[in-house]
């Protein structure tokens, strides 16, 4: 039955003015029953983009005419009634993700001027289940950075203070949401950088198995460790647009054979005998009192709901940022050997030899964070070296994998803060690398050990959100998103919106 | 004391498989520039390599038929360093953990003798691209239709004592190959081709001498050439009281020497290590066991079996056992006429139909007398239908009509029929030794030699008719008289 009186009472509920404080799992049911049109959705949104993300930053590239014909195109499809949960649905992308037609800069100078013939997979999928792109979110420059602050286009700004980070490496992901520019939006995870933004945002990000998701067309940092993920308001949103994101990919050969299971459905099940893990590693002297003190809260709330709390100890964890400092810039430092400016991207104007001209492209076209990088990355792997560091940190990170899989022979789940503190000022850490480094000291040891991990909003610590960070075993998604989303049932701090974002 | 050369070898042999080693696109040779290079083959950002399973089975094939073990596990590596040739900046190799290893092959010597060259390892690896310094004013053109192009890399123990054993090793290589069918081995489109490692030392000495390393040798004939000039260098060098540097030198085929490219301290650190976008490459006892039951009748099982079925000398059967395209020649000749000696095959193969070929610049899979009519041939020499003079022009006719041509039709059509009646030889003898007296008077002086001049001229009386052994009779009966 769809008559005008039955539309006009449903529309109030979704009221046209507020659409962005609905989440994706409202504004599905909306659009499937044509109370909204993906049009209007999209039209809202890039109104708020272009009226708020002056302050944020948030975006690098905003695709106004191509999400809207998307959004013209999705309604079609759900007036054929063969729409997805996505269908018609703003997000973003980082833009480490390949688009194609779109500029897909990675952050950097180096590719200011690439426009991506391609489409990466994940970008792909969702563009096929009929989500609408407005466009591609502001990063550290090649993800390498927890602040934002790496960018060739400038800082993020977190909409809860802007005088703060959003967190990095998807930090613009992070803010657009944070701030409903965007009802959703891809980020990648190698260290942390879609854990750590969602929890200076007040988002719920989940990184999930390595493989997963195919890594084709991310623009890769660590490829050992990078995953693609996704911000959203909810572990509901979550489960919706990882359903789309996920599965095997050909064309990735790191990329997981398993099939991938409901997760929505999986939000539902009932948990039967729940028991969480707590490392004492995660409750250190760096943690912030009042951010410990939130966290152990929320573990109360999940022995209210039936779990059983189990103290715990990951041996090698103290080691996962310099094992993680050694292996990633490595792989960084053979990864972005390609950008050499004879194909693609910068490209130096040069009238001397090869080594001048491959010099000042790559001096030009890389901030200083990624020169670090690569220069240590380099250094690890040279010869005489590379014993001594690079095949040294495998071994640790084996250590820490068996660390984490001991673990999970007794826990279901290990729980802990996701950051050390709540977001930082813009500029604070700059000027130190390994204090920036050590923010990511909770999120790292998870994609060393490839395993899905997921934070969610506990608290708030001078105004400003934290997270609690659940890590999971191989493959255990759905335990993960279950476990937020009972979690987000139970309390409201995912649903606190940023002051000056509400309108 | 003397000087001894120590030589190993590490050849590129391009694998014959449709797609590049990481990608989709085809490895055709000579399609226009960058028209066979995907987004992976041009290094764009984003993108991954996805390992092309019939290059891992070429290469499982290569190590059973030289006794390699076979890794239950590899690992591919990136080698890293710039050039724009290389889009990624890295080329992925293999480094620690190659896919066989630990084999060897045994090489025909000229002597007649046998020698085993031991085999380090093959492993897999891609192709860069072409770097094309020429045609743009100073500018470099870049082809990367090369770009990921499978190769397998071989690489020899320092076992070669010669410029000869390396060229007969790399020889033997190129026939193993293509026997295969896992490579074409085309030299001129760089599908085969070598660096040598070259060093000598005092005959005795068990130490090894500092070596040079012989880049890019794309003939059997340059790599005998350049470690012969080069033994020869290091050689003089020594003798002067000279020491050798260990670098990378270059083949000038023109001036026919070699020249420094590179000295070790230039050498790049290529920074090796495992490809994190790639999975170990995992081969289990079924894929080999499947692979070994593929593996064709090899060059050396064949010229044994040649030799013993068919009463063949070692050298003719080695000749014809030299491509696998020649032996199928053979061999499809005798089936068609089981009853001919194989000798007599395999001399018509080696003697017109090769001169043929050479002739015309043809692979004898591009014969145009067919293997049918070839031994049809050879069966009307053992029947004396022919002389073996009439078969050359026999032959000559049927190359020239090609297809169409058919032995016993040419043979009646050009009236080359062997001529056996002894009146009308009796005639022709009769003939020359009147129009000869010299040479008639010094045959009966005991100059024998003369007689086969004589034969000569019956025969071409004769036009090549006439049975020569008759001929060699009736004169030697008429002479004597």
């Amino acid at each position: 039955m769809d008559n005008e009186s039955t539309r006009g009472h449903e529309a109030r509920v979704i009221d046209l003015a507020s659409m962005h404080e609905a989440t994706i799992a409202q504004l599905a049911q909306a659009l499937k029953q044509r109370k909204i049109s993906s049009k209007e959705l999209t039209e809202h949104f890039l109104e708020r983009i272009a009226r708020l993300d002056d302050d944020l930053n948030a975006f690098i590239t905003v695709t106004r005419d191509a999400a809207l014909a998307q959004a013209e195109a999705a309604d079609a499809r759900l007036a054929a009634g063969d729409g997805t949960a996505l269908t018609g649905i703003p997000i973003a992308h980082k833009d480490i993700f390949c688009t194609e037609g779109v500029k897909t800069s990675c952050g950097s100078r180096m590719l200011d001027n690439f426009i991506s013939p391609y489409d990466a997979t994940a970008v792909a999928r969702l563009k096929q289940a009929g989500a609408v792109m407005l466009g591609k979110t502001n990063m550290d420059e090649f993800a390498m950075g927890s602040s934002n602050e790496t960018s060739f286009y400038g800082p993020v700004h977190n909409p809860w203070d802007r005088e703060t980070v959003p967190g990095g490496s998807s930090g613009g992901s992070a803010a657009a949401v944070a701030a409903r520019l965007v009802c959703g939006a891809t980020g990648t995870d190698t260290g942390g950088s879609i854990r750590q933004p969602a929890a200076f945002t007040g988002l719920t990000g989940i990184k999930p198995t390595y493989g997963r998701v195919s890594r084709y067309g991310m623009v890769a940092f660590a490829s050992s460790l990078d995953q693609a993920g996704t911000l959203t308001r909810t572990a509901e949103d979550a489960a919706l647009m990882l359903q789309s994101m996920a599965g095997t990919d050909e064309r990735d050969s790191t990329s997981l054979p398993d099939p991938v299971p409901n997760f929505s459905k999986a939000l539902e099940e009932p948990w039967e005998n729940l028991t969480i893990g707590v490392p004492d590693n995660f409750f250190d002297d760096g943690l912030d009192p009042k951010n410990a003190q939130l966290v152990r809260e929320a573990l109360s709330v999940f022995e209210r709901l039936g779990a059983r709390l189990k103290d715990i100890h990951l041996e090698h964890l103290h080691l996962s940022v310099p094992v993680y400092y050694v292996v990633a810039p490595a792989e960084a430092s053979s990864n972005l050997s390609r950008f050499d400016g004879v194909r693609y991207g910068h490209r130096a104007e040069s009238s001397g030899g090869l080594t001048e001209f491959y010099m000042r492209t790559r001096g030009e076209g890389f901030g200083a964070e990624v020169k670090r990088r690569i220069l240590t990355g380099a250094y690890v792997l040279s010869a005489g070296y590379y014993d001594a560091y690079y095949l040294q940190a495998q071994k640790v990170r084996q250590l820490i994998s068996q660390d984490f899989a001991r673990a999970f022979e007794d826990v279901d789940l290990i729980a802990g803060p996701t950051t050390p503190t709540p977001a930082f000022g813009l500029g604070q850490k700059v000027g130190d690398p390994i204090q920036m480094y050590l923010n990511d000291i909770y999120t790292i040891g998870a994609p060393l050990a490839g395993l899905p991990a997921l934070s969610t909003p506990c608290g708030m610590v001078d105004d400003l959100p934290v997270g609690l960070q659940l890590v999971g075993p191989h493959l255990s998604e759905e335990r993960l998103l279950a476990a937020a989303h009972r979690f987000q049932r139970e309390t409201d701090w995912h649903t606190r919106v940023p002051p000056g974002y509400v309108d | 004391m003397g000087w001894e050369v120590v030589i190993g070898l590490e050849i590129h042999a391009q694998l014959a498989t449709a797609s590049k080693i990481f990608s989709g696109s085809s490895t055709r040779y000579g399609a226009s520039p960058n028209s066979q290079a995907s987004l992976v083959d041009l290094g764009y950002p984003g993108v991954l390599p996805v390992l092309n399973r019939e290059a891992v089975r070429m290469a499982i094939k290569f190590g059973l038929a030289t006794g390699c073990r076979i890794s239950p596990r590899s690992v591919f590596a990136r080698k890293n360093y710039f050039y724009p040739d290389l889009p990624k900046g890295y080329q992925i190799s293999q480094y620690e953990l190659p896919i066989v290893y630990g084999g060897r092959l045994d090489i025909l010597l000229e002597d007649g003798g046998t020698k085993t060259i031991g085999i380090t390892r093959a492993h897999l690896e891609e192709d860069a691209g072409k770097s094309l310094h020429e045609d743009f004013h100073g500018l470099s053109g870049i082809d990367l239709n090369r770009a990921g192009t499978p190769l397998l890399e071989i690489v020899s123990e320092p076992d070669l004592r010669s410029a000869a054993e390396a060229g007969t090793y790399m020889r033997t290589i190129h026939t193993l190959v293509r026997y295969l069918g896992i490579s074409d081995g085309n030299m001129q489109e760089g599908s085969f081709r070598c660096d040598a490692n070259v060093s000598v030392r005092r005959r005795g000495d068990h130490r090894l001498g500092t070596r040079t390393e012989l880049k890019n040798l794309n003939s059997f004939r340059f790599v005998e050439k350049a470690i012969e000039v080069e033994t020869e260098r290091q050689i003089h060098l020594l003798e002067d009281g000279g020491v050798v540097v260990q670098e990378t030198r270059l083949y000038d085929a023109d001036k026919n020497d070699t020249r420094t490219m590179r000295i070790k301290e230039e050498a790049n650190d290529y920074r090796y290590f495992p490809d994190p976008d790639l999975l170990p490459v995992v081969i289990d006892d079924a894929l080999i066991e499947a692979l070994r039951g593929e593996l064709p009748e090899l060059p050396a099982a064949k010229r044994n079996r040649f030799v013993r079925e068919h009463d063949l000398s070692e050298d003719v059967a080695s000749e014809l056992t030299a491509t696998l395209e020649m032996a199928n020649y053979f061999e499809e000749a005798l089936r068609a006429q089981p009853d001919v000696p194989a000798k007599r095959i395999a001399n018509l193969i080696q003697r017109e139909l090769t001169a043929a070929l050479n002739r015309e610049g043809l692979s004898i899979d591009q014969s145009k007398v067919p293997p049918e009519q070839l031994a049809l041939l050879a069966a009307r020499i053992e029947d004396k239908t022919v002389s073996s003079s009439a078969a050359n022009v026999v032959f000559e006719e049927l190359w020239q009509a090609g297809d169409s041509g058919e032995v016993d039709a040419v043979i009646e059509e050009r009236g080359l029929k062997q001529i056996t009646d002894t009146s009308e030889i009796e005639a022709w003898v009769d003939e020359v030794i009147a129009a000869n007296p010299e040479q008639s008077e010094q045959y009966r002086g005991g100059k024998d030699k003369v007689i086969g001049f004589l034969v000569g001229q019956v025969m071409k009386l004769s036009r090549g008719q006439a049975n020569p052994q008759q001929v060699n009779q009736i004169l030697q009966d008429k002479l004597r008289d």
